[in-house]
């Protein structure tokens, strides 16, 4: 009977498309905003995981999150050093001068610290120039999203001049980040000519990034150095969270999406509901006709399901598809760097469309399953 | 074999309307023979479609005694009477019913599909019986496609694929003209009737009378007369 199931289905071509075109979109909708959400608050954090030598931050009690810290005096990082279990420590400042290039064209950006010895916190990723280049005096790195925005449609190419706060400083080295939240072009320079680039404050220092010894727990470290020096110390997934926890409650950003995403699940849900209510309504002569006939309710009620389970299945990959397809085109776009499908919103929206699908179909079977097979005798 | 194949006493049906009863059935006592068409007649809401409905199975009786094919129906429930229906009955519908989206060989090969035979097989057999039904030509035509005397011998076939006992058919001429509903009842007299199966025919289309080997006259939920040269004798094509 899961041929005439399926035959029943493709029979009525507009309800048919309505139904899939229905979960498609709702599919897609979801999965789109659900991924968009995620690579928001994934970006938010995305300079915490950029930095991979070190596996603690060290900062003021009071910071909630990586844009906004409190700086720190000096002296808090020969008190984090002197920790026991802590390999190293180095200080980090994090600033946002304004840069201007030689065509005068300028923009805020997002300028990292590297340790002026070791060069910790260093970028990983080079396109052009090494790690070393960064030795040099008056020197700086920047991502390949800044070099696009200072210097468009022309080839990496180091030895470019900025200007930040009346520092003349040459571009050594171009790498590759991860999308900052603000889309801010990330500069990254030693920690002393940071200082010097951006003008003296009282206290200068934004972070210590500590690497603890082999065989100490980060967790346990970072609950000694928070007893030992009145500093707050997360591990860096830790922090990342605290930061996306702080967007998440602090903006508007999940109710945004949070409506988008429920509309969508309601919109298919009422949409592919009613369209195959319909469908069964229409049928319900041929339902009836089949259970005289001697089809089960058990069959009767998998044929609606297996029509259901299609529909589901067809809408949800084209659905998905193009969620897939949307990020997959626009996976060159510099400012859409960070955007993509996880698999794990893939496999939630598939549970979304189960949803819709197990309601759209109930109603539907409860109707059949209540029908009276004498209908038929009724002209 | 016991020559009776449906068997009436007694038979009451009421459906509930509101706070009040209506007794569609009071007290029916009817016999159907193996090897023989016979008409169920009457005026409309005397209760024919209530009576079939009960001896197919698809409704209970309210009270009474009823035996189809030597099986006590009241004993029948749920999945087994689906299966009782689905090994020993046809149905032919005064819509015909057939699916709107499946050929006329697909519809025929329907209670074949429902017992679990392989579609290539049933399908096969349904050919040949549409075949031997005049309809060979149009075996993959939708039911759009046909006329109504075309698919009222697809729904004729697929009453007949299983090889039921017991045939019910619902005003199987009321949707067709005169000469196509002549013509089924002529092929439903020659390919459905047999020593072995029990026809019956609800109708008040007078025009078909001649193809009955017997006659019940129903009247206000019972039988009124029974036998073919009494029920006739008694003006019953006036009366309905």
């Amino acid at each position: 009977m899961n041929f005439v199931a399926i035959q029943m289905l493709l029979g009525d071509r507009i309800k048919y498309l309505g139904l899939v075109t229905a979960v498609a979109f709702s599919t897609f909708l979801m999965s789109h905003q659900s991924s968009i959400f995620a690579g928001v608050m994934n970006r938010t954090r995305s300079q915490i995981l950029d930095v991979q030598d070190a596996g603690i931050w060290v900062m003021d009690p009071a910071t909630q999150y990586f844009d906004e810290a409190k700086a720190l005096p000096d002296q808090a990082l020969y008190r984090v050093r002197s920790v026991e279990g802590v390999e190293w420590a180095v200080a980090m400042r994090k600033g946002t001068p304004v840069a201007r290039a030689a065509d005068g064209t300028f923009r805020t950006v997002i300028l990292m610290s590297v340790d002026d010895d070791s060069l910790a916190g260093a970028p990983r990723h080079m396109l052009a120039g090494s790690l070393a280049d960064l030795r040099q005096p008056d020197s700086l790195f920047i991502d390949r999203a800044a070099y696009y925005y200072f210097f468009p449609n022309q080839p990496f190419r180091t030895g470019r001049v900025f200007e930040i706060n009346d520092h003349r400083v040459t571009v050594s080295g171009i790498f590759e980040s991860s999308a900052p939240f603000t889309n801010l072009p990330i500069f990254y320079a030693r920690y002393s000519e940071a200082l010097k680039f951006q003008g003296r404050e009282r206290n200068m220092m934004t972070y210590v990034l500590v690497k603890a010894k082999p065989g100490v727990d980060e967790n346990t470290l970072c609950q000694r150095i928070a007893r030992e020096t009145g500093f707050h110390a997360m591990t860096t997934q830790e922090f990342g969270w605290a930061t996306i926890d702080y967007y998440f409650k602090h903006t508007g950003i999940p109710l945004n999406f949070g409506i988008t995403i429920t509309v969508a699940l309601l919109v298919g849900t009422l949409v592919a509901g009613q369209t195959f209510y319909i469908f069964t309504l229409e049928n319900l002569k041929q339902f009836g006709a089949l259970k005289a006939i001697g089809v089960t309710n058990w069959r009767i009620t998998s044929m609606i399901l297996l029509q259901a389970g299609m529909v589901g299945a067809i809408g949800y990959s084209i659905g998905i598809a193009m969620t897939a397809a949307f990020y997959e085109y626009f996976s060159k776009n510099v400012d859409l760097r960070g955007f993509f499908l996880p698999w794990q919103i893939a496999t939630g929206t598939a549970g979304a469309v189960l949803v819709i699908i197990v309601i759209a179909s109930f109603m539907s079977i409860r109707r059949v399953l209540v029908l009276e097979p004498a209908v038929v005798f009724r002209g | 074999m016991r020559n009776v194949a449906v068997s009436c006493h007694g038979i009451t049906k009421a459906f509930d309307s509101g706070e009040n009863q209506v007794l569609a059935l009071r007290g029916v006592d009817w016999e159907v023979r193996f090897g023989e068409l016979t008409l169920l007649v009457g005026p409309s809401g005397c209760g024919k479609t209530t009576l079939i409905s009960v001896i197919a199975g698809l409704l209970d009786a309210t009270s009474g005694e009823l035996e189809v094919l030597g099986e006590d129906m009241r004993r029948l429930r749920g999945t087994d009477a689906v299966v009782f229906r689905r090994r020993n009955l046809g149905f032919v519908f005064q819509q015909f019913n057939l699916l709107p989206s499946l050929t006329a060989v697909e519809n025929a090969a329907v209670p074949l599909l429902a017992a679990r035979v392989p579609r290539r097989t049933a399908v096969a057999r349904a050919s040949e019986l549409l075949a031997e039904l005049g309809l060979g030509h149009r075996l993959n035509a939708l039911p759009s496609k046909l006329s109504g005397g075309q698919q009222q011998r697809v729904a004729l076939a697929r009453a007949l694929l299983h090889e039921p006992k017991l045939i019910v058919c619902d005003e199987p001429t009321s949707a067709l003209d005169h000469e196509t509903g002549h013509a089924v009842m002529e092929l439903l007299k020659r390919v459905a009737v047999r020593e072995d199966r029990a026809v019956i025919v609800v109708t008040h289309d007078s025009r078909v009378f001649e193809f009955a080997d017997e006659i019940a006259e129903m009247e206000d939920g019972s039988i009124r007369s029974e036998g073919l040269e009494a029920v006739l004798e008694g003006e019953l094509v006036e009366r309905i």
